[in-house]
């Protein structure tokens, strides 16, 4: 027990990558071989995240599990683990939606091996990002997630699939170039990447000191936007989200899953764990600007949700209305920092992040689900179809609910507490996101009405084209995601003291 | 007497040569087998040195002496630093897998590896290797030209009797001249510092360790750093000097397209670091802002042009031009970090260029075209070749994990400590990498094979698989664990640095 102890965190990082190098072993053939083993390996480093869950010490500030080794000595950077209760969340959240994505990948048949090795290098890098405690780490990660997700567009996705993943790849690495120039910029300031140092030596350097022969202030502001454009893409932020619809549309189910359920929390966190410690300031001077984006990308968010007939657009834009109430949020916390009004919002946002990447996640599982059956994501040609399947209806409409925010289920609670946190911070930019509100229940009930009521589209009644129900695999993929959901909605407090006491300690 | 490895590793090509030469013409496997044991032994040779390089005692190691012409003040004497030691340990790996990539299938469609004269072209491929050992082990000043000479003399014949139909005899001409022209300025230069040097100090020699205490004048470094730099960076890729470069790589055959890319242009940006930076610091102070311009200008224009590009070797060429500008630009901050990266760039760049180029000349081998839209599909038939072509491409992009990466972010440190300014512009040239080098992978591996090309292709030999691999692990290697190959990189900095800040 001591050696896991002792690298719990490597352990649950490491896991994933070492079970893709073993796949790569197997014959090509093996298909459900394959496909259990990569099932199997990423339990154990859900199994041990649950693990870090419970013998973590919410009342300890700072950073626990932490490991360092040597990395990098030549450039000052270490390879340097850790978690606080924001990253231990989003450890949860990756932890156990990868061995669900892999669940629901078990009906590619195309190049499985291949497919389940990129899913597990994924996995690894989305964790390295949350684990993080080095800035040069931290960026590797960042870009390492990247490219198998490419490659799971590129490969496995659907028509379009080539112009989405460049523009993915593209758009990402585009902003990451900003990341890159400002974090070595920080390297030859400091002449290190640890966070933990640079959080207090970052903020403490005179004012007075020019900076390559410019002002702090100018030096220290366009890092902040270089920062945060490389995070607001990945989140991404209106008007830097037009990447992410083509994204999700062409990617695999699996793919998708991952994408709206982990990829895009790497951006929120990027803002909560960098810009907020590093830059306080600026963040307070340019949180209006946040904010602004923030309530566009949740009404914009939501009428172009409402505009789709595709289904998994319409579930992709989503996405955009429902990541900008965690910017809302985070804006929020950057203009009152320290106020109990900023720490209400910033545990919404995060408990949102959380919870979108459980009920994204199963509604892109659900927007698979019919499209495997059906091949198509077109709503005008669905309809009626909730007598067909009565159960598969029903899982939909209780994940279509909690994207909603119906109160009982977990979107209610996080968004109810970034509201509740920014409103008396960002009065007119939360009344406006409350109206944006509204379109989100008009989408999702358009949503459900076209495919499940209305009048039966004939064409699926019968004969070889008869719909058939949700199955036993598919059923298994939903129950976690539903139960947490449940749970959440109902008991929040056991993950809002976690985030609760990070939040307060961080900021 | 110590085991002399540095000499056995330089002379083991050319004696290799000589049994090849030796063989009956129509012994074609057995010339091959024999390029194949010499190839070996030189790589154990120099991963051994590699590997027995005493960092904590630095310098020169290995060192080895021999009276060549006292009366001259020449010697043979030969040694490695922490910048050198890669660079021999590159050497080998690009050599042995050059040999295998050159041994050829018999299948009737593919006309794979030499099959013409066998022979006469490990022969000279190999007389090129040794003068490339020659130049990086050399601590002499007239052996590191005359080594250089070497090495650049057969690359005319590869390219002229071996390489492309088309432009072979155009580009042998073209490369030759601008190398020939490059060497001759920085062998004006070098006798300029033998006679200057003899003067101050009484004592003429081209010991490169003596001359470093020579004592040049501001004003003689000022007027000579420049063309000493300058024409042995022409091999080097260096912009504007480096319009050969591209041209080369397409005419030559795969193997001295590996060799040229791969170590070659190390050679270059070598001895001007040796020659130029080392023996006149000041001078490379003073010209610091001029080699910066040039190697930025390199790095973003080169990845541009290798974006437009149509032919996939010209594009693998002209991405060549972008990475060693990196390496220039690295050596032009002038401190610390930023000639670290650059020394392991030029490792990284070298088993990275060379994997290209095998997989290229693979592909070409079968395909018989070169041009990205006629191609297509390829993962289907060689999935081993399509996986070795995207490492490359992930290192290319400077993609963290691997060793582009571990190589760049050092150089752009380095360029922020200097000139904040140059790095900004530099970066661009990553994301017009990613972009180019993806729709290629995209359109070459993945699109829709071509209809006349179905039936014609097979997939790469046992032999190639063996070379992919082999370049492959170090690029992952120091990409995950840097200090593989940085720290020892760090030893020859500092030396570098003692001479810039004490010179």
């Amino acid at each position: 027990m001591n050696f896991i102890d002792a690298q719990l965190l490597s352990l649950i990082l490491f896991v994933p990558a070492i079970a893709a190098v073993i796949i790569l072993f197997f014959p090509d053939g093996e298909n459900k071989l394959i496909r259990w083993f990569a099932f199997g390996a990423s339990l154990i480093p859900f199994v041990l995240s649950l693990v870090a869950w419970f013998r973590f010490d919410a009342n300890q500030p700072g950073f626990q599990f932490e490991e360092s080794y040597v990395w990098y000595e030549a450039i000052g950077s270490s390879f340097h683990l850790g978690v606080d209760g924001l990253s231990l969340t989003m450890v949860l959240l990756t932890t156990l939606l990868t061995p669900l994505a892999i669940l629901a990948s078990f009906t590619i048949t195309d190049r499985v091996k291949w497919y389940m090795m990129l899913f597990l290098f994924l996995e690894t890098g989305m964790l390295g990002v949350f684990m993080a405690l080095d800035l040069l780490i931290f960026f590797v990660f960042w870009e390492v997630g990247l490219v198998p997700m490419y490659f799971l567009i590129n490969q496995w996705g659907s028509a379009n699939r080539n112009y989405a993943s460049l523009k993915f790849l593209i758009y990402t690495m585009g902003g990451s170039l900003g990341l890159l120039l400002a974090i070595q910029l920080l390297g030859v300031l400091f002449q290190t990447f640890d966070l933990v140092t640079l959080y207090e030596r970052w903020n403490s350097i005179d004012p007075a000191t020019p900076l390559l022969g410019m002002s702090v202030s100018t030096v220290k502001t366009v890092a902040f936007w270089a920062f945060a454009i490389a995070f607001a893409i990945k989140v991404p932020i209106w008007p830097f989200h037009t990447w992410l619809p083509d994204a999700h549309t062409e990617a695999p189910t699996a793919g998708s899953m991952l994408l709206a359920g982990v990829l895009l929390k790497l951006g929120a966190y990027g803002f909560l764990r960098l810009i907020l410690p590093l830059y306080p300031d600026e963040a307070r001077i340019f949180a209006g600007v946040l904010a602004l984006l923030a309530t566009a990308a949740i009404v914009f968010g939501a009428f172009a949700s409402y505009a789709q007939t595709d289904f998994k657009r319409l579930v992709a834009y989503s996405s955009v209305n429902h990541m900008g109430f965690v910017v809302l949020g985070i804006a929020a916390a950057a203009l009152a920092a320290g106020t109990n009004d900023a720490n209400i919002a910033l545990n919404g946002a995060i408990l949102q992040m959380f919870n979108h990447g459980l009920s994204a996640a199963g509604m892109f599982f659900l927007v698979g689900v019919i499209y495997e059956r059906t091949h198509t994501r077109d709503l005008e040609k669905f309809g009626g179809l909730f007598p067909l399947v009565p159960v598969y209806g029903g899982i939909l409409i209780f994940t279509s609910m909690a994207s909603l925010g119906l109160p009982g289920l977990n979107g209610f609670i996080s968004e109810f507490l970034v509201v509740r946190g920014s409103w008396p911070i960002l009065t007119v930019y939360t009344v406006i996101s409350m109206l944006g509100l509204l379109f989100t229940g008009a989408y999702i009930l358009k949503g459900i009405k076209k495919v499940l009521h209305g009048p039966l589209n004939e064409h699926w009644a019968h004969g070889e084209h008869r719909l058939t129900e949700i199955n036993a695999r598919e059923v298994l993929v939903m129950v976690p995601l539903m139960a947490l959901i449940l749970w959440i909605g109902i008991w929040p407090a056991w993950i809002l003291d976690v985030i609760n006491k990070a939040v307060v300690t961080l900021f | 007497m110590n085991f002399p490895v540095l000499s056995v590793i330089t002379f083991t090509p050319v004696v290799a040569a000589i049994i090849i030469l030796l063989l009956p013409a129509q012994r074609k496997n057995e010339a091959r087998a024999v390029a194949l044991a010499a190839a070996a032994f030189a790589l154990i040779l120099s991963f051994w040195v590699y590997f027995h390089y005493d960092q904590a005692a630095a310098g020169y190691q290995f060192v080895e002496t021999y009276r060549w012409l006292p009366a001259l003040g020449i010697s043979l004497k030969f040694g490695v630093d922490g910048i050198s030691a890669p660079l021999v340990l590159l050497t080998g790996v690009v050599m042995f897998t050059g040999v295998l990539i050159s041994w050829g299938d018999d299948h009737p469609h593919v006309m794979a590896g030499i099959q013409d004269r066998p022979r006469e072209f490990f022969a000279f491929l190999f007389i090129l290797a040794a003068g490339v050992f020659g130049v990086f082990v050399s601590l002499d000043l007239f052996m590191l030209f005359f080594f250089y000479e070497i090495a650049v003399f057969p690359m005319y014949l590869l390219i002229a009797i071996w390489g492309w139909v088309v432009t072979r005899e155009y580009a042998a001409m073209k490369l030759t001249l601008y190398l020939f022209v490059g060497s001759v300025v920085s062998l004006v230069g070098v006798l300029a510092m033998y006679w200057v040097a003899g003067q101050n100090t009484g004592v003429y020699t081209f010991d490169m360790l003596e001359m470093e205490k020579a004592g040049f004048s501001q004003a003689f470094q000022n007027i000579w750093f420049l063309p000493v730099f300058l024409g042995f960076a022409v091999l080097g890729g260096i912009w504007p000097f480096h319009n050969w470069s591209p041209d080369g790589h397409v005419a030559a055959p795969t193997a001295v397209s590996m060799f040229h890319a791969g170590v070659l242009m190390k050679l270059g940006a070598f001895a001007a670091l040796r020659v130029g930076i080392m023996l006149l610091p000041q001078g490379a102070q003073t010209w610091q802002w001029l080699i910066m311009l040039f190697a930025a200008v390199a790095v973003v224009y080169g990845a541009y042009i290798a974006f437009v590009q149509k032919d996939l070797k010209y594009m693998i060429g002209f991405s060549s031009v972008s990475h060693m500008g990196l390496v220039m630009l690295g050596f032009s901050t002038l401190n610390q970090t930023g000639l670290t990266g650059a020394g392991v760039q030029m490792f990284s760049h070298g088993v990275m260029t060379a994997l290209f180029f095998a997989i290229t000349g693979m592909i070409y081998d079968r395909s018989h075209t070169r041009q990205i839209p006629e191609l297509g599909g390829m993962s289907k038939i060689m999935p081993f070749a399509t996986i070795g072509f995207i490492i490359g491409g992930l290192v290319s992009m400077g993609m963290p994990g691997f060793s582009g990466f571990v190589a760049e972010f050092p150089i752009f440190m380095g360029v922020w400590g200097a000139q904040w300014l140059v790095a900004v512009i530099a970066s661009i040239s990553i994301v017009i990498t990613a972009a180019y080098i993806m729709r290629n992978i995209r359109q070459v591996f993945f699109g829709e094979m071509p209809e006349k090309l179905e039936g014609h292709m097979t997939d790469v030999t046992v032999l190639d698989k063996v070379a992919i691999t082999t370049l492959c692990l170090f690029m992952i290697v120091i990409g995950l664990f840097p200090s593989f190959m940085v720290p020892m990189v760090e030893k020859g900095v500092e030396n570098i640095l003692r001479l810039l800040g004490g010179a």
